[in-house]
C-alpha cells in the first residue's frame, strides 16, 4: 500500500474510531480536552508507524491500545509525583483508578459514547460551541471540516472547541449520565443540537447552495448512533425518523438549475426510499415506545404522511391536519398553527383554512411572508380578489429573497385582472 | 457515500443449511457494530435461489427461468446497504466482516458504491430532463 493510500486509511480508521477512543479515555482522564489529545497522539502514532509497518489487522484495537498506554503512561508520571508529594499528605483521586484500568478498557463502550454526547451538548455550553464540539468530538469532523460546513474561518472554530474544552474543565462538568428530570432536559439539548446541524445541511441558511447534504448526513449519522444508545427514548427515535423522512427528499427538491421545487411539485420518483424505509421504522419505533408522541414523533409522523403518499393527490390531509392540532397543543407555536391552517385548507377547503387562521393569535407572525402568502391562497380560492392582492402584496413586502418577492408581487397582479 | 455489500453464496447457502449458532452470534455481532456506528441502513439475508426465478429478455420477448441456478460463485445470498464517509471506510468496515461462507471456509463479500441522485447529474439526458419536467407540470396542474 502507498503511503498515501495508508493515510487514507489511517484517516477513514480514526474518524471511525475517533468518538469511542475519546469517549473512553475521557472516563480515564475525566477530562474531554486531554482524552482527545491522547486520542490525537495515537493518530500521530499510526500516521509515524502504518506506512513502514503496514495497516494492524485490528486497526481499531491499535488505536486503542496505544492510547490506553499513553494515559496509563501519563498517570503512572502523575503517581510517582504524588508517591512524592503523598509525604506531604496528597493524593489523587485520579491515580487510585490506575489498576482498574485494564478491565475499563475491555468493557462495553456504549455508556462512555453517550456521556461524551451529554458532555459534548452540556448547557454551560453556548449551542454554538455544542454544535462544534459534537461534530468535533462526535462526528470526527475536523476543524477544517466544520468551519467550511458553516462558512465560518477555521480559526474562529478552533477558539470556539478550545474555549468549549475549557469551560468544561473549568466548570468541572462531570462525566456521567443525567438521571430523572434533568436526563429530560439534557436529552432534549442534544437533540436540538443535532437538528440543528442537519438543518444547517437542510436549509442551508448561508451560502450559496441550497442544500450541504454532507452535514445532513453527519446528523442523520449521530442520529442512528444515539437511536442505539438510548433505544428505550421514543424521542430520539422520533428525532431520527424526521431527519431521514426530510433527507429522503434531497434529490428531489432542487431542479437541475438548482432551483427550488416545492413538495407538491416533486418528481417522487427520485425520493430516497431507503431513508424513507429507516425512518419510518424508526417512527413506528417511537410510537410502540410511547403513543403520546413528543414534538419530533409528531413532525416525524407528518412527514411520514407525505413520504406514504404515492402522488401529491393522494396526501391524507385530515391526518396531517389532525397531528399539527396535536403538535400546536404541545408548543403552542403559531408557526405551527398557521401549518395546520394550510392543512385544514387542503381537507376541507379554503374557507375551513381561513377560519382557522381567524381563529389564531397569528400576532407574533406580523413580519412573518408566509401568513399573509397563505391568507392571500386562501382568499384568492374563495374568489375575494380584492383582499387576496392586498394580503399577496404584504407578502411580496416581507418576503427576503428577490425571487420569492416577484413571484407573489405576479400573484397579486393576477389577482387585480381576476 | 452509500455502498451496496453483496454477500456471495455458498454450496451450504444455496442448498438452505442455516449457519451455526457460532457464526450467526459472530454475525450478529458484526450487525451490532454497524449499527451503534450509525453505518446500516438495511440489509437482509436471500433465500437459496431455488426459490427465485430469473427472467430473461430477448428483445420484446421475455422468458420466465426458475431457480435453482448454477454458477453458485456467481450468486448472492444476503446485502448490506451502508451510509459511510469514505471509500477507505467501506473497506475498513468490510474487513473487518466475519467470513461469510463459516469459520475455515472460503468466502466473499463484493462491495459496491451505489449511485447518488448527484451522480445521475451527466447521465440524466436533457431529453429525459424534459420528460421529468412534463411529469412535474403534469403533477402539478392536478394538484
Amino acid at each position: 500500500m502507498s503511503t498515501e493510500a495508508t493515510h487514507r486509511t489511517i484517516d477513514a480508521v480514526y474518524r471511525m474510531e475517533s468518538a469511542k477512543l475519546i469517549a473512553r479515555l475521557t472516563r480515564l482522564t475525566r477530562d474531554v480536552g486531554a482524552a482527545e489529545e491522547l486520542a490525537q497522539s495515537a493518530l500521530l502514532a499510526a500516521l509515524e508507524q502504518w506506512p513502514v509497518s503496514g495497516v494492524p489487522d485490528n486497526p481499531a484495537a491499535w488505536l486503542m491500545q496505544t492510547a490506553k498506554r499513553r494515559a496509563i503512561d501519563g498517570m503512572r508520571h502523575l503517581k510517582v509525583r504524588d508517591k512524592k508529594q503523598d509525604e506531604l499528605g496528597y493524593t489523587t483521586e485520579l491515580t487510585k483508578t490506575v489498576p482498574d484500568l485494564e478491565a475499563a478498557v475491555d468493557d462495553d463502550v456504549g455508556d462512555d459514547l453517550l456521556r461524551l454526547v451529554f458532555i459534548a451538548c452540556h448547557p454551560v455550553l453556548s449551542t454554538e460551541a455544542q454544535v462544534a464540539l459534537t461534530l468535533r468530538l462526535l462526528a470526527g469532523l475536523t476543524t477544517g471540516e466544520i468551519a467550511r460546513a458553516f462558512l465560518v474561518p477555521e480559526a474562529t472554530i478552533g477558539q470556539r472547541i478550545v474555549r468549549a474544552k475549557k469551560t468544561l474543565s473549568d466548570k468541572q462538568v462531570p462525566f456521567e449520565l443525567p438521571r430523572g428530570e434533568e436526563r429530560k432536559a439534557r436529552l432534549a439539548s442534544v437533540l436540538t443540537v443535532i437538528y440543528l446541524i442537519f438543518n444547517e445541511g437542510y436549509s442551508a441558511t448561508s451560502g450559496e447552495d441550497w442544500v450541504r447534504p454532507e452535514l445532513c448526513q453527519d446528523a442523520l449519522r449521530l442520529s442512528r448512533i444515539l437511536s442505539t444508545l438510548m433505544p428505550d427514548e421514543p424521542e430520539v427515535h422520533g428525532a431520527s425518523a424526521l431527519m431521514a423522512l426530510q433527507a429522503s427528499r434531497i434529490a428531489a427538491r432542487t431542479d437541475a438549475d438548482g432551483e427550488p421545487v416545492l413538495l407538491a411539485d416533486q418528481n417522487r420518483a427520485r425520493w430516497d426510499y431507503t431513508l424513507i424505509g429507516y425512518g419510518l421504522k424508526a417512527l413506528e419505533r417511537a410510537e410502540e415506545l410511547d403513543a403520546d408522541l413528543g414534538p419530533y414523533a409528531l413532525q416525524a409522523a407528518i412527514a411520514a404522511c407525505h413520504a406514504r403518499a404515492r402522488t401529491a393527490e393522494a396526501t391524507d390531509w385530515s391526518r396531517i391536519a389532525a397531528l399539527y392540532g396535536r403538535l400546536a397543543a404541545l408548543t403552542g407555536s403559531p408557526v405551527v398553527e398557521l401549518n395546520r391552517g394550510v392543512a385544514i385548507g387542503m381537507a376541507s377547503g379554503p374557507a375551513a383554512g381561513l377560519a382557522h387562521l381567524d381563529a389564531c393569535d397569528m400576532s407574533a407572525l406580523a413580519s412573518y411572508p408566509l401568513l399573509p402568502a397563505v391568507r392571500g391562497d386562501f382568499l384568492q380560492k374563495l374568489g375575494r380578489f380584492a383582499e387576496a392582492r392586498e394580503e399577496l402584496t404584504r407578502a411580496a413586502r416581507l418576503a427576503q429573497n428577490d425571487r420569492e418577492k416577484k413571484l407573489l408581487r405576479d400573484r397579486a397582479a393576477r389577482c387585480g385582472q381576476g | 457515500m452509500r455502498f451496496m455489500v453483496i454477500v456471495k453464496a455458498t454450496a451450504e447457502s444455496e442448498a438452505g443449511v442455516m449457519p451455526t449458532t457460532a457464526e450467526l452470534e459472530e454475525m450478529m455481532k458484526y450487525n451490532e457494530e454497524l449499527v451503534k456506528a450509525g453505518v446500516m441502513l438495511a440489509g437482509e439475508g436471500l433465500q437459496p435461489t431455488a426459490k427465485g426465478f430469473r427472467v430473461q429478455m430477448d428483445g420484446a420477448k421475455r422468458t420466465l427461468v426458475d431457480g435453482p441456478f448454477a454458477e453458485t460463485k456467481e450468486l448472492i445470498a444476503g446485502y448490506w446497504i451502508w451510509e459511510v464517509k469514505s471509500r477507505e471506510e467501506a473497506i475498513a468496515w468490510a474487513k473487518r466482516c466475519p467470513n461469510v461462507a463459516g469459520a475455515g471456509k472460503r468466502g466473499e463479500i463484493e462491495v459496491r458504491q451505489i449511485f447518488d441522485a448527484a451522480d445521475f447529474g451527466d447521465a440524466l439526458t436533457p431529453e429525459l430532463r424534459a420528460k421529468e419536467e412534463a411529469l412535474r407540470q403534469q403533477a402539478a396542474a392536478r394538484g
